[in-house]
């Protein structure tokens, strides 16, 4: 390989003097990966319709195929491109990874979508247009969780505000810093199944939890935090929040630390107290970090799953449910595959929609006072 | 506002600020060690309670005794049910083989996505950083934000195209299959700590060990990568605990072989009778390593996290 590009003497110089018969290997060597691959796919799709009779056992010479020909690709741009191909190679592998394991099976997921396709069936999938977005329409446990993810959305405001005052306490003068650090972190570091139960099921178990024995003797006689449908939510949303402030606080602490010290001192010299303070320098300065803070935790808030199916499935009466968690249920209950891809890809379209205003709505203030 | 204007006048003449200022000082510190302790409560209180119930038994648990040695004396029962035990570690135990599989499973899942996705996530950041790229129409940002916009795929939405996909390509119920999916959901985050990175070391260097001769990918390797290490240590730790907690795509992909800590612990919950040290423990198990992990190298879970958000 080395032999094959020029040498680095001239490195930022555009390198053209690749010899005619080594682009010709080049060319060569990716028409026949390429070749290699629409072969192994035409064979394989006329193996599975039942045209041929090969016998694959399954698909994954395809997979070895495209293994192939990714190497192929990566070698042509060397041969062929030389100095400029050497750099391409950089950025290659990650992004034919991507396509692979990301753009490919989101596209592949729209063909499922119109499918009717129950796996524990007998009968394969078939074809039935929109009528799974048709029945979506009609399905109100959907739309409920949707509903639901309106209100685990607000939420992240209070997230964000106590983040915000943790911050602001590891950020004053203290002692123990460090063990305060690490203890505010810890939460973030648990597994959020872990945590379903160690808080979910045992901390708040109805007659055992110490959770519970703190609301009866705060005067709560029956403190079955998931029987009413807003204790319920509130609770899920508790312990979402207490497993990703940390990551909000980490955030916003360092904005603080790399906000210059003169201009909170200049504030309180022109005398103004440290409420006046925070929101006339502080928080506007802070603006930036802040933006970017909440819109990563409101992306992986849209993920929010594993903590519902496994404290409440969804209940009382899909009180909890996250649009992830009913999908879920959609798929290990009826095993409709079809429907509940439908369901995905739906929410996938809103999400975008839902985060490109966002992001449009929110870029004047990631710049405005970073100009 | 008054306040201030005596304290500034209070640089001539002291005493009479001095007692209010004082008393002032002495409630705000109350206040905010009375907030910083309340919250280090509700951070390490579920994690203590759930390490001492693993040493609790039945009678310790409907009592609600907290203080281990003064409520209740600690006992092995948890860990027993486990096999983790003292007195069960050398016999052969189900539940342990069980669990060490899982273990094993999650270990290697994990630490194989982190470093792929590490792998993968540099070299394309470093290349983001350095050259200007024209692919089709996209641009440098452009690739940028293709990487970076992956992120926002809700698992939900690649899970049944990969159940359908990973059936056909026999890759269901294969750490392999697992390994690869964890990758991709932690490479956008790798790419954004890794350019930031990248861009944080200078150009100049690149140029002069090209001079000397080495070329792009030689550079990279050996003066480039050492110099970002702490940012790859970052960018590796915090992908392994995102991945190690990572339940959605265990819980559907897997079945037997590769089932991970997280799915076992959420079926061992969904059995729930009043065996909550078994529970205690388990979870225990599950919550340590990363738990250790945090408290010593915290440091870097803090600089990759804040990597990107602050300019």
């Amino acid at each position: 390989m080395n032999q094959t590009v020029p040498s680095g003497q001239a490195p930022f110089v555009v390198a053209d003097a690749v010899a005619p018969r080594r682009r010709f290997f080049g060319h060569a060597l990716l028409a026949a990966a390429t070749l290699v691959l629409l072969v192994v796919a035409l064979l394989q799709t006329l193996d599975a319709s039942g045209v041929l009779a090969i016998g694959f056992p399954n698909w994954r010479p395809l997979l070895y195929a495209y293994l192939l020909w990714a190497v192929a690709l990566g070698a042509w741009q060397v041969i062929v491109r030389g100095y400029v191909g050497q750099r391409a190679l950089f950025v290659l592998p990650a992004a034919l990874f991507t396509l692979a394991v990301a753009i490919f099976p989101t596209l592949f997921g729209f063909y499922i979508a119109s499918l009717d396709w129950n796996l524990s069936s007998v009968e394969g999938p078939h074809f039935n247009g929109f009528r799974n977005f048709v029945a979506m329409f009609h399905d109100p446990y959907y739309w409920n969780a949707l509903l639901n993810m309106v209100f685990y959305l607000l939420a992240v405001i209070v997230e964000y505000a106590i983040a915000f005052g943790l911050a602001l306490l590891l950020n004053s003068e203290i002692r123990a810093r460090k063990f305060f650090r690490v203890a505010f972190l810890l939460p973030f570091m648990l597994s959020p199944v872990a945590v379903s139960w160690m808080v979910g099921k045992s901390l708040m178990e109805y007659r055992f939890g110490p959770a519970a024995r703190l609301a009866r003797d705060l005067g709560w006689d029956t403190p079955a935090f998931f029987a009413n449908p807003w204790t319920a939510r509130i609770a899920i949303e508790a312990m979402d929040a207490w497993v990703s402030i940390p990551f909000i606080m980490i955030l916003l602490l360092a904005g603080l630390q790399a906000m210059p010290k003169e201009v909170t001192e200049a504030a309180k010299v022109d005398g103004a107290n440290a409420w006046q303070a925070f929101w006339r320098v502080t928080f506007p300065m802070m603006l930036p970090v802040s933006v970017t803070a909440v819109l990563i935790r409101i992306i992986f808030k849209l993920k929010l799953a594993d903590i519902v199916i496994n404290v409440t499935s969804g209940g009382p009466g899909g009180a909890t449910d996250t649009v992830s968690s009913f999908i879920y249920r959609v798929y290990r209950d009826r095993s409709n595959v079809g429907y509940g891809t439908a369901l995905a890809m739906f929410y996938l379209v809103l999400i975008v929609i839902f985060l490109t205003v966002l992001l449009r709505v929110t870029r004047r203030w990631t710049r405005s006072v970073n100009d | 506002m008054e306040k201030h204007v005596t304290s500034q006048i209070a640089t001539f003449e002291i005493p009479p600020a001095g007692l209010a200022e004082r008393a002032r000082h002495i409630l705000g510190r109350v206040l905010v060690y009375g907030a910083l302790g309340l919250w280090a409560f509700i951070c390490l209180f579920p994690i203590y309670w759930t390490v001492t119930t693993s040493f609790k038994s039945a009678v310790d648990v409907t009592q609600g005794h907290i203080v281990p040695f003064v409520d209740f004396m600690p006992n092995w029962k948890g860990w027993r049910s486990l096999g983790l035990s003292p007195d069960t570690i050398f016999e052969i135990s189900t539940p342990r083989t069980e669990f060490v599989s899982r273990f094993e499973n999650s270990i290697i899942t994990s630490v194989g996505a982190s470093l792929l996705a590490v792998i993968l996530g540099s070299l394309a950041a470093y290349g983001l950083s350095r050259f200007k790229y024209r692919f089709w129409f996209m641009r440098n940002d452009d690739i940028l934000f293709f990487f970076i916009s992956q992120l926002i795929l809700p698992p939900v939405v690649l899970a049944l195209p990969f159940l359908v996909l990973y059936k056909d390509l026999a890759l269901l119920d294969t750490r392999i299959g697992l390994i690869l999916l964890y990758t991709l959901t932690v490479l956008p985050i790798v790419i954004w700590i890794m350019r930031d990175q990248f861009n944080s070391i200078p150009v100049e260097l690149d140029e002069a060990a090209m001079v000397d001769g080495l070329s792009v990918w030689g550079a990279f390797g050996r003066i480039i990568l050492p110099i970002a290490l702490p940012g790859i240590v970052a960018a590796f730790i915090l992908s392994l605990v995102l991945t190690w907690n990572e339940y959605f795509f265990a819980a559907l992909l897997t079945g037997s072989d590769a089932k991970t800590l997280p799915v076992m612990v959420a079926s061992q919950t969904g059995s729930q009778g009043i065996n909550w040290w078994s529970m205690a423990a388990l979870s225990t198990a599950a919550i340590a390593p990363l738990a250790i992990v945090g408290v010593f190298l915290e440091r870097y879970i803090v600089k990759g996290l804040s990597t990107g958000a602050v300019k």
